[in-house]
């Protein structure tokens, strides 16, 4: 369903722009408030609709297979960590959903070089960062022996 | 050019350079802090990494977790699904490598805050099946991106890389690339010592089912453009596996995943008389693959076949039924959130044609093909593999680097390692940044060699497309016919035509012989040349030319491949009709293709497979 934005609410912000992985969400010149410069290249990801600030998106299906009248709206809260979702269905049914997202709080993840520094000589093991504690394992990081390998058809 | 004489060119200089921040470009970037503390490392993305790849309006499941600590599954059970899955061909080296490293992956997400439902009886991970896990993955991407983000010298946003730069003081070595950025025009040249390709693989290459806009709801995302094989492709890396499309059993119009379906909700198809219908071709079946089709579980290129087969016979449509399920809350919830979390457009079309399956079965349909290198197939770039355990065939440098010099890839880019999905992807930027911070450091001094004529050149080439488009625009009134410019869309269509009807797409009823291979490729040849001439109004059409350019190179080496597996391996997938059967004797091994850049000529070859599991 391609995406629409609009006109009394946008105001012309840019979030949806900056994130539109499609970079179809451009801002018109005259009204200066953004549109979508290419349904077809939609992919109805809704990542715009999630991210107006003005709740000013809103995606209508595709003209080629979805009849006129129903709607799927978004409500994403960053700090609840929840998403919740109201379909309604052309002859006026509804359903609603609501999803966590995170568990944790946005920007906690700490960078790779916040870890102590590792060994010189494990640069060239087998073993990724944080291995073998990370997998849970007792037998550390499984491996197959060269003299395993065998050709023909299986 | 001297119309855009004054363009700027900026310049990135790094150790390593990460193009595509999707799954595995995040990856990618995280392992390369971890083990290079001292590396410049940049990571480009054409959107933004934070919505950008596949991952890009979430996920339900993580498909690829094997549970080695409750003792679920081992790598080598993860090596025989997928080498089943694919009729016998995959990277079994490469395979294996993903899946022991998989769940410290997965184990990270969990940390980072990605929500992983529970099995309320025994605390696990809750399965969906063997292989998947289930989660609330709307931020999937934003998690991961997050911890990217953190790890990456700089991150390159709105940047579309054309084509990588190669080193001219040694033979065979990459040493960068370049790109433009999407909003302000700027050139920029990344020179680096290693370089990572995480870019996307191929969307709209065969024509789609839509027609309208709906040609933006194909499967896999519109902006996944191919240029995980064209730019490698271009500067001669081998590929593999390029014919090996895939083709997708999904529900129809909105193409939501039918795997939860399935496997959790326990819900299965039938035909419109209300048979059941997998097992009435069983022996037809049997005649093109042999036992294969004994095989647990049935591969999903056969399953695919039987429904073609039922369709083509005149019971059509299959529907899944959902009506039993969906009488349990649960289930109907999980159902409907599982396409919230990863495709939403479904609960479009259900909403907008009053499809409620807890009353009524939905229509199923198969999608047309795609090429990429990380769900139930395996196209992408040929690469070495890990050096505890892989054949020599198998193993001449450095882990996941192609055949060119300090050119490495993951997710969607390599091939032979089917199954990997986004967690598997994200691996694989793992496992490929480790080796890459080793060559780095392997270089020692050693610097990489880029004239200013290499990257004029190519400055020259990429913007071409805008001069074209001013000049031509100015002999025509209005509109979009020009006799001197075809513009992005023009031949995106009439490549998706040509594959669609020459190739094996959906009109075609995903068959194709050698004189329709032919055919096809003297088409593509004048599409090619065509391409020079593409007009770009703005920079977004401009990004467009650039994936048209990646998606028809893609394209022409999955038409070689094609042509030189002369058999049909994965029915359901696509059909070589003058080679109907499965052919083990000549044909259990893989494709490999070379392109020549200065010639225009491709090279194929065969490599063997190795069954490093029983």
């Amino acid at each position: 369903m391609p995406t629409f934005v609009y006109m009394t609410r946008c105001d012309g912000c840019g979030h949806c722009v900056d994130i539109c992985p499609s970079d179809i969400m451009h801002i018109d010149k005259t009204t200066r408030r953004a549109y979508n410069i290419e349904p077809n290249m939609c992919w109805e990801c809704y990542s715009c609709v999630k991210a107006c600030p003005q709740n000013a998106i809103d995606a209508r299906g595709y003209a080629d297979f979805a009849p006129l009248g129903h709607s799927v709206r978004v409500l994403r809260e960053e700090e609840k960590g929840t998403i919740s979702w109201k379909i309604k269905f052309r002859d006026g049914r509804e359903k609603n959903f609501v999803s966590p997202i995170r568990t944790t709080k946005w920007g906690s993840i700490q960078s790779p070089a916040e870890f102590p520094v590792p060994n010189a000589e494990d640069i060239h093991s087998q073993e990724l960062a944080h291995e073998p504690e990370v997998l849970n394992v007792s037998g550390g990081l499984p491996a197959l022996r060269p003299d395993q390998l065998k050709q023909g058809v299986v | 050019m001297g119309l855009f004489s004054n363009r700027k060119t900026i310049f990135v200089d790094s150790d390593i350079l990460v193009i595509g921040g999707g799954m595995a470009g995040c990856g990618a970037t995280y392992e390369s802090r971890h083990w290079g503390r001292d590396l410049k490392i940049v990571c480009v993305e054409k959107a933004n990494i934070e919505r950008s790849g596949a991952v890009a309006q979430g996920l339900y499941a993580i498909n690829c977790y094997m549970g080695m600590q409750w003792d679920e599954n081992q790598p080598e059970d993860h090596v025989r699904y997928a080498r089943n899955d694919l009729m016998g061909l995959v990277r079994e080296d490469l395979g294996y490598d993903i899946a022991r490293h998989v769940d410290s992956s997965v184990h990270k997400f969990e940390e980072w805050g990605l929500p992983i439902m529970k099995d309320p009886e025994t605390g696990r991970y809750l399965r969906e099946g063997k292989w998947q896990i289930m989660i609330h993955g709307e931020s999937y991407k934003p998690i991961v991106a997050e911890a990217a983000r953190k790890a990456a010298t700089e991150v390159y946003n709105r940047i579309m890389v054309t084509h990588l730069l190669m080193d001219e003081a040694k033979p065979n070595r990459v040493a960068g690339a370049v790109g433009f950025n999407v909003r302000t025009g700027d050139f920029y040249v990344f020179r680096a010592k290693a370089v990572i390709v995480c870019a996307g693989g191929a969307s709209h290459i065969f024509k789609p089912r839509a027609v309208g806009e709906g040609m933006g709801r194909t499967w896999y995302a519109p902006w996944s453009s191919a240029s995980a094989y064209a730019l490698p492709i271009l500067v001669g890396a081998k590929m593999t596996q390029m014919e090996n499309r895939i083709t997708l059993t999904r529900f129809k119009d909105g193409y939501g995943p039918v795997g939860a379906y399935f496997l959790h909700l326990k819900t299965y198809t039938e035909n419109a008389y209300g048979e059941e219908y997998e097992s009435k071709w069983y022996d037809h079946t049997k005649e093109l693959v042999g036992d294969y089709i004994d095989r647990h579980p049935v591969p999903t290129c056969l399953r695919n076949h039987a429904f073609l087969e039922e369709t083509k016979a005149g019971r059509g449509p299959i529907r899944m039924v959902t009506k039993e399920a969906f009488q349990d809350p649960h289930k109907e919830q999980v159902g409907w959130e599982n396409f919230l979390g990863m495709t939403i457009g479904q609960a479009v079309v259900w909403a907008s044609q009053n499809i409620d399956p807890k009353h009524v079965n939905p229509e199923l349909t198969t999608s047309e093909p795609y090429v990429m290198g990380s769900h139930a197939t395996c196209s992408g770039a040929w690469a070495s593999g890990p050096s505890d355990y892989a054949p020599s065939d198998y193993q001449w440098g450095y882990n996941r680097m192609m055949t060119v010099d300090g050119l490495f890839g993951a997710g969607d880019t390599i091939g032979g390692t089917a199954h990997k999905f986004s967690s598997g992807s994200y691996t694989e930027g793992r496992i490929a940044a480790k080796a890459a911070v080793n060559y780095v450091n392997d270089m020692k001094n050693d610097k990489f060699q880029v004239s200013e004529k290499q990257y004029q050149d190519l400055k020259e080439t990429i913007f071409q497309p805008l001069e074209n488009y001013q000049v031509g625009r100015n002999e025509i009134v209005a509109g979009t016919v020009s006799p001197s410019y075809l513009l992005p869309l023009h031949g995106l269509q009439r490549l998706e035509k040509i594959m669609d009807e020459y190739c094996g797409g959906i009109s075609a009823n995903y068959i194709t012989n050698e004189p329709m291979l032919t055919r096809g490729l003297e088409l593509l040849d004048m599409l090619k040349e065509d391409l020079d001439h593409l007009g770009a109004e703005d920079l977004h059409q401009l990004q467009r030319a650039w994936e048209l350019q990646h998606r028809v190179l893609a394209s022409e080496s999955v038409t070689h491949h094609t042509m030189f597996r002369t058999e049909t391996r994965w029915p359901g997938y696509y059909y070589r009709a003058d080679h109907p059967k499965l052919d083990d004797t000549d044909w259990h091994c893989f494709t490999l293709s070379q392109y020549d850049q200065e010639s225009g000529e491709w090279t194929m070859e065969k490599a063997p497979v190795y069954h490093i599991v029983d």
